[in-house]
């Protein structure tokens, strides 16, 4: 099982590298939300979350349960990157209104001398 | 337990949602976020004080002990930045008084300042991995507001940037933490280095500890730092002043916390690149701290350089060279504020950016003109002001571990620094006056004072080195004694 969700993750991780490096800012924002998912499929795979036991409710007949750690540290990843997420839009947003265009080679730096 | 540990975060956060309720009552945001900013500076004053006397305070929140709850750890190290932290941001907030407009204060301005110091201050207090993830979000969210707080076109272009690397590194943070709760099992930092310690820094975890440095190296601008002259050279004076002295030193933190508390077992790796990325930072801020014309530019090439000195000292980690990093990290920001500072008032007092356009500013503005001067000397490291005993403890470091390419790198580096200002000083200081006396902007108070009182700090750094030095080798000594701190957090008491 961790066999497979490690591989999963990884071809996550290289669809999100190949958005990033687009040139369109709406494929780049997609790749850091694949991206946020690698992440959180790996501490899920790394904890003892992939084996088999019973969810983390207290119940009188279990024996086991998964590891309910790397649960709540993925719940507080989901909202931050949440957040982040929909700052990254509205920000891509306005900066194409100001600039006309979504083509990242056209929001160029400060001119070289 | 001492619940005073946990204010320097509680107080900015509560005033930051408390400004949220008064957006149109400048003035009251505005005293309040400073009396925030004084009393944190009291809280870790006291706090400093009395790790002094009793030793590395603590408070598990809610009772748990730890490693199974959440701790917020006050040692020396933390709580010097702490009180660091505090002062620039107050000094930040009266230049911020009188130059950021009244439009970008009425949108909560104030409010954002205060969750970026309860961020920073946060990462440095807490005792736990996790929580440093949480307390950097909470410092780099802030920072993106702050950044693009106006909404002018380069400010928006920019910021783009600055959030997409940083959601980079954020992420690294994550699969660092994934990786080493896979191997190690534990988050409490102080439980990691003890199981570190027990089973040996295997293989597997020297490649964790890589995947951490790529992190702090990304947050920290060391070599990674690509993005930062983009980004801090296009926030307002005080914004951007806040983060040249603030937002590189959190990285900085985290990296000699990580490096001197779980992988410190096997150096010859992970010190060797620490090493080889100091010496290329040196290289790279040197060059670009000559190569532009452009005030903001040449101001943010010397936050680099600064940021591979101050981790030369962590790259060689002797006693002395630690001393040396801490007080040149101490150093850094106040001088770092003070020349953002300086080079805003340059810049609204011309309207230009360029060197080459300004001329003979002295005639004008000789405060001004004298504070740049002092701390370009203080920044070259001068004896009696506050860069040069940081230079001279590092040095020795490295003299004594017989690294004399790196020595040799570090105080090159002093010479660009010099030499980069100098010719700010000469060109837009001295030579012919352009401004005449008709055209002159009359200097504001708002500007001179934060400018005055952080010159001021920079002396008395320098001139009462004696008085701060217990702090500073207590620091460093917890830092090379990682039993301390781990017997600190884990005894129940």
């Amino acid at each position: 099982m961790e066999t497979l969700t490690t591989i999963l993750t990884g071809v996550l991780v290289s669809v999100a590298t190949y958005l990033i490096l687009s040139r369109s800012v709406l494929r780049v924002i997609l790749g850091t939300a694949v991206l946020s998912h690698a992440a959180h499929l790996l501490i899920m795979s790394m904890g003892r979350g992939l084996k088999s036991g019973e969810v983390p409710i207290l119940m009188d007949e279990a024996l086991s349960y998964v590891d309910p750690l790397p649960q709540a540290l993925i719940l507080t990843s989901i909202v931050i990157s949440f957040a982040v997420t929909a700052i990254l839009l509205v920000l891509a947003y306005r900066t194409y209104r100001e600039t006309g265009t979504d083509n990242l080679f056209e929001w160029r730096g400060i001119k070289d001398e | 337990m001492n619940n005073l540990v946990v204010l320097p975060m509680v107080i900015p956060v509560l005033a930051g949602i408390l400004f949220v309720f008064f957006r149109n009552q400048i003035k009251l945001q505005r005293w309040i976020s400073f009396i925030v900013m004084i009393g944190n500076i009291g809280i870790a004053a006291y706090l400093l004080h009395l790790n002094q006397i009793a030793g590395i305070q603590r408070i598990d929140f809610s009772g748990w002990m730890p490693p199974f709850g959440i701790s917020f750890v006050a040692d020396s190290f933390a709580l010097i930045l702490v009180l660091l932290t505090s002062l620039v941001a107050a000094i930040c907030l009266i230049y911020a008084f009188s130059s950021i407009g009244e439009a970008r204060e009425k949108m909560y301005f104030y409010s954002f300042v205060n969750f970026l110091v309860a961020g920073v201050n946060g990462s440095f207090l807490t005792g736990d991995l996790f929580n440093l993830y949480v307390c950097f979000e909470i410092m780099l969210l802030a920072s993106y507001v702050l950044i693009a707080l106006g909404g002018e076109k380069v400010q928006l272009r920019e910021s783009i940037k600055y959030v997409l690397i940083n959601v980079l590194s954020s992420w690294f943070f994550l699969v660092a933490i994934a990786y080493l709760y896979g191997a190690i099992g534990t988050l409490n930092m102080a439980h990691i280095s003890e199981r570190i310690a027990e089973s040996g820094q295997t293989p597997l975890l020297t490649v964790i500890s890589i995947v951490f440095l790529t992190v702090f190296a990304l947050k920290a601008g060391l070599l990674l730092y690509f993005w930062l002259p983009g980004s801090y050279s296009i926030a307002p004076t005080a914004v951007a002043a806040l983060f040249g002295a603030l937002l590189t030193k959190v990285g900085i933190y985290a990296m000699i916390r990580v490096f001197t508390l779980f992988f410190y077992h096997d150096p010859s790796i992970t010190h060797t690149f620490i090493t080889v990325l100091a010496a290329l930072t040196l290289i790279g801020g040197s060059i670009g701290a000559v190569a532009y014309k452009d005030i903001r530019l040449i101001v943010t090439y010397n936050v680099v350089i600064a940021v591979g000195f101050i981790l030369v000292g962590l790259a060689v980690a002797t006693p002395e060279a630690l001393e040396g990093s801490i007080y040149y990290l101490m150093h850094d920001m106040i001088v770092k504020a003070l020349l953002f500072l300086l080079a805003g008032t340059m810049i609204s007092v011309t309207g230009t950016t360029r060197i080459d356009e300004m001329s003979g500013l002295i005639r004008n503005y000789p405060l001004l003109g004298w504070m740049f001067f002092i701390v370009m000397l203080s920044l070259a490291g001068v004896p009696p002001l506050s860069g040069f005993i940081g230079k001279v403890l590092v040095g020795q470091g490295t003299i004594e571990t017989g690294s004399y390419i790196l020595l040799a790198l570090a105080f090159l580096s002093s010479i660009f620094v010099l030499y980069s200002l100098l010719r700010v000083f000469l060109q837009c200081f001295w030579g012919e006056t352009i401004i005449s006396s008709e055209d002159e902007i009359s200097m504001k108070k708002g500007w001179m004072i934060p400018c005055a009182i952080l010159t001021i700090g920079t002396i008395a750094l320098g001139l009462g080195a004696e008085f701060i030095f217990p702090y500073v080798s207590d620091a460093a000594n917890t830092l090379l004694n990682p039993s301390d701190y781990i017997d600190a957090v884990l005894t129940q008491d």
